[in-house]
């Protein structure tokens, strides 16, 4: 069947928008602006605006669609002690929880600056326009989340990521801020040890561009991808952590790496998909293939409502001890809560299981299963500015760390965009007026990426890049999950070798232009240095802590309450510790009571 | 194992004048949603399918399609509901980029020109509002931006009109229905928008994967609005009064 191009597909007429364009060649265009903002989530929407409103040019880039990143996907809400519910509630229990969950080991002044903060972010977003969820007294209505001492999360229903990624968009949109979506940055490039611009491939033409810049702000999500079973989307390759490690920057804690206790198991396609907290936060229990409800065993008192990676490996146990369900779960069954009450509390879920899963969860168990779910380490930033050891160069939100430490709070996420988004814009808007020169891009960058990018489209007999992709994540879930070892993790980085070897020869045809195999072979090298550097980490710490848990090391021990470090020396990956920052008197006061 | 037969719809249209359905064999799985077949092929028949995704959760929007000439999200859609003949194909609302991938980059051009929310004057933050007032706006933002009303829509789709779209009615009702928003927005949708055109067909409620109801809840009370503030001569009236009281004070 042959349909007619021109009869079915309407043209529009498309404005020309934005800053002014310049083609310096057929072979690519150059973009110049201040500031670059690379990732079009929370964290650099947020960023756009405040580096807009510093005064500065803007141009945003996103891998997806515009509104389509992967904080669409938070459900549960945004920490911040405004105390509408539980009116004890204050920045200061906020800072002692997320301290304690993250075992000691965040920048506390990160932390001290997030809790301080998140309230004026939510408010802020009201004024954009959002709606939250009211209290009876017309209050923002805040829920009850794993291991926050009060209810404190501030939330739409289970689509909060939804409404704050649509009202920053919105504010994006109506500022003049240029945005280009569907594009992807393969480099940045440097001057010395100063950002010059980078270099990206637009998805939708298929076209080189080239951004001429004073400040790069990386705000581009966490590396879920990197593992066969995950809640994260399609964009979260790691792509910002490798792009920054090369530019020079250096990565902290990349061993921290959260499992969610509770993804779905089956069917297949959606193995992974996130079950939220709030299924066990409204009463769900989890249950063994014996009928036994074995979190009495792990955890006597919170029960199911311990901490994160508690529940996690507690479920992780019960599988390798045989008495997971056939599709390798258990079970958690809420459905003794009656059918109203579960199509009130949690209409998402019910729509979800009965879409995908053909379960009805008021009258069925649900099977899940631990899946990854975010990366607490990343890219290292000054507290106060988010600016990272190359100059010009700024992170915020998942890429970058120091907040979460060695376990992430439900809900503090959303808060840590908003935060550190805006500090970030604000900051980098304050360097580009101080940095008075605009680097010339260096030629012999461009033209490498150039010759890169078309190898992969011209390469004779290519190896197929899905599969490499595959053996990669099969190799990280295997050997780097939620229990690890020295043994396993040695061979994932062999693994690692041996398709390193392959990388090189991967391609695809088809040509440039939306091009998915293309994309990922220009993923694959980044995977493959963000696998690195969190195998690397993991080993280099010989203990259990947090999220990171060794089946060789299974003790906490002391003489590791330090930051590893991770960064390029001599186009190797270099490992180092460094203490963590130690807390003023008046805050440790806050924790220790 | 069962084989799934699956026709997907090919073109590159820097190469190819006409587009094709090409037939492809699947191995069936249990649960198999129709973006798991495209992802089969993608993965190891041809890797230079463009299919645009993200979530696979039904929660961004992004795998619109029209599946057996029916709008809907390939994500979301299972192949034991489609029975033997399986068609896949781009929207047809907007211009082909190649194979599934459409150009939909026009609706953030429209984004743009609709007045953003702007809260009452001399409201204290943080904000007060009840519960139910509230929940009248919220049903609009449950909107992933997935175009498949758009796409359905038959004024989009067979005329050249100014009309933009059942999307960004749903958008301007979210704002005008914000309890603290202060402006009336359904001038823009009458004169700017084109929202006269809708003729009510409700096709495009019909294809909400977020079950929306479009047109009775956002596209008949803006109409409804528009028509009172433009042609009710006591609306046009009192607006008058309210117009000049206002600009007094912010004298």
């Amino acid at each position: 069947m042959t349909i007619n191009n021109s009869l079915y597909y309407r043209t529009f007429q498309r404005d020309v928008y934005g800053m002014k364009m310049e083609t310096k060649s057929t072979e690519y265009k150059t973009v110049v602006s201040d500031v670059l903002i690379i990732g079009a989530g929370g964290a650099g929407l947020r960023a756009a605006i405040e580096a807009c409103d510093g005064g500065a040019s803007v141009v945003i880039v996103s891998k997806s669609l515009l509104g389509k990143a992967h904080t669409v996907m938070a459900e549960g809400g945004i920490a911040a002690s405004v105390a509408d519910v539980d009116p004890k509630d204050n920045w200061e229990v906020h800072f002692s929880d997320t301290i304690r969950e993250g075992v000691y080991m965040s920048d506390w002044r990160m932390v001290e600056i997030l809790v301080k903060e998140a309230p004026k972010a939510v408010y802020e977003l009201e004024s954009y326009g959002a709606l939250f969820d009211r209290t009876p007294d017309g209050k923002i209505m805040q829920r009850a989340f794993g291991a926050h001492t009060y209810k404190r999360l501030c939330h739409v229903g289970d689509k909060t990521g939804m409404e704050l990624i649509r009202t920053l968009e919105d504010q994006v949109l109506h500022r003049d801020i240029k945005v280009m979506d569907e594009l992807f940055i393969t480099k940045i490039i440097t001057k010395g040890n100063a950002v010059s611009g980078a270099f990206g491939l637009e998805l939708r033409t298929g076209k080189f561009v080239v951004f001429q810049t004073k400040a790069i702000i990386m705000c581009s999500g966490g590396c879920g991808r990197l593992y066969k079973v995950t809640s994260n989307s399609w964009e979260s390759t790691g792509d910002g952590v490798a792009l920054a490690y090369n530019a020079g920057a250096v990565l902290r804690d990349m061993e921290m790496i959260q499992f969610h206790p509770t993804g779905m198991v089956y069917p297949p396609g959606v193995r992974g998909l996130l079950v939220t907290e709030g299924v066990r936060g409204e009463g769900g229990i989890l249950l063994n293939s014996n009928g036994e409800r074995f979190m009495l065993k792990y955890s006597p008192i919170k029960k199911e409502l311990d901490a994160r990676d508690v529940v996690a490996r507690a479920i992780y146990a019960e599988i390798e001890r045989g008495r997971g369900t056939k599709h390798g779960g258990v079970y958690l069954d809420i459905s003794h809560m009656g059918a109203a009450f579960i199509h009130k509390k949690l209409p998402a879920m019910y729509t979800q299981f009965k879409e995908f899963a053909g379960v009805d969860i008021t009258k069925e168990e649900m099977e899940v299963a631990p899946t990854v779910h975010y990366q607490m380490g990343g890219i290292r930033v000054d507290p106060e500015s988010c600016k990272t050891n190359v100059k010009g160069l700024f992170a915020a939100g998942e890429v970058a760390s120091g907040v979460h430490g060695a376990n992430r709070l439900g809900g503090n996420s959303l808060a840590d965009i908003l935060v550190f988004g805006r500090r970030a814009g604000f900051s980098a808007a304050k360097y580009t007026k101080s940095a008075k020169h605009i680097y010339a891009v260096d030629e012999k960058a461009i033209n490498e990426q150039i010759a890169r990018v078309n190898s992969y489209a011209s390469i004779k007999n290519p190896v197929n890049p899905y599969g490499l992709m595959e053996r990669l994540r099969n190799a990280m879930s295997e050997h780097v999950g939620i229990i690890r070892d020295a043994n396993g993790m040695q061979k994932a980085l062999s693994t690692i070798k041996r398709i390193r070897e392959k990388a090189g020869r991967v391609g695809v045809s088809g040509g440039l232009r939306f091009n998915p195999g293309l994309l990922v072979c220009l993923e694959l090298d980044g995977m493959l240095i963000v696998a690195e550097a969190i195998i690397r980490s993991a080993l280099e710490r010989k203990e259990s802590r947090g999220a990171h848990a060794r089946s060789d090391f299974p003790k906490n021990n002391p003489n590791y309450a330090k930051n590893i470090l991770c960064y390029k020396k001599n186009e190797e990956m270099e490992l180092s510790m460094s203490p963590v920052p130690e807390m003023p008197d008046r805050l440790k006061k806050l924790v220790m009571t | 194992m069962d084989k799934v037969k699956i026709s997907v719809f090919r073109q590159d249209p820097s190469v190819d004048k006409e587009g094709r359905y090409q037939d492809y064999e699947v191995p069936a799985e249990e649960g198999m949603v129709v973006l798991d077949a495209v992802h089969y092929i993608e993965n190891n028949i041809d890797p230079t399918l463009s299919v645009r995704w993200n979530c696979k959760a039904a929660r961004c929007g992004s795998c619109s399609a029209e599946i057996n000439d029916f709008p809907r999200l390939m994500c979301k859609t299972r192949i034991d509901t489609l029975g033997s003949h399986i068609k896949v194909g781009p929207i047809r609302a907007y211009p082909l980029v190649k194979d599934l991938v459409t150009d939909v980059s026009h609706n953030f051009e429209i984004a743009k020109r609709i007045p953003a929310f702007k809260p009452k004057r001399g409201l204290k933050e943080p904000f007060t509002m009840n519960e139910m007032d509230v929940l009248r706006s919220q049903e609009f933002r449950k909107c992933i931006e997935c175009f498949l009303c758009q796409d359905v829509c038959h004024v989009i789709r067979e005329h050249t009109t100014n009309y933009v779209g059942p999307r960004h009615v749903v958008k301007v009702a979210s704002l005008d229905m914000h309890p603290l928003d202060d402006l009336d927005r359904s001038g823009f949708l009458n004169s700017n928008a084109g929202l006269g055109y809708c003729n009510v067909t409700k096709c495009c409620q019909e294809v909400c994967p977020e079950h929306i109801k479009i047109t009775d809840n956002a596209i008949i009370p803006e109409k409804e609005r528009a028509v009172d503030g433009s042609y009710d001569p006591i609306f046009w009236l009192a607006r008058k009064i309210k117009d000049t009281g206002r600009s007094k004070h912010e004298k």
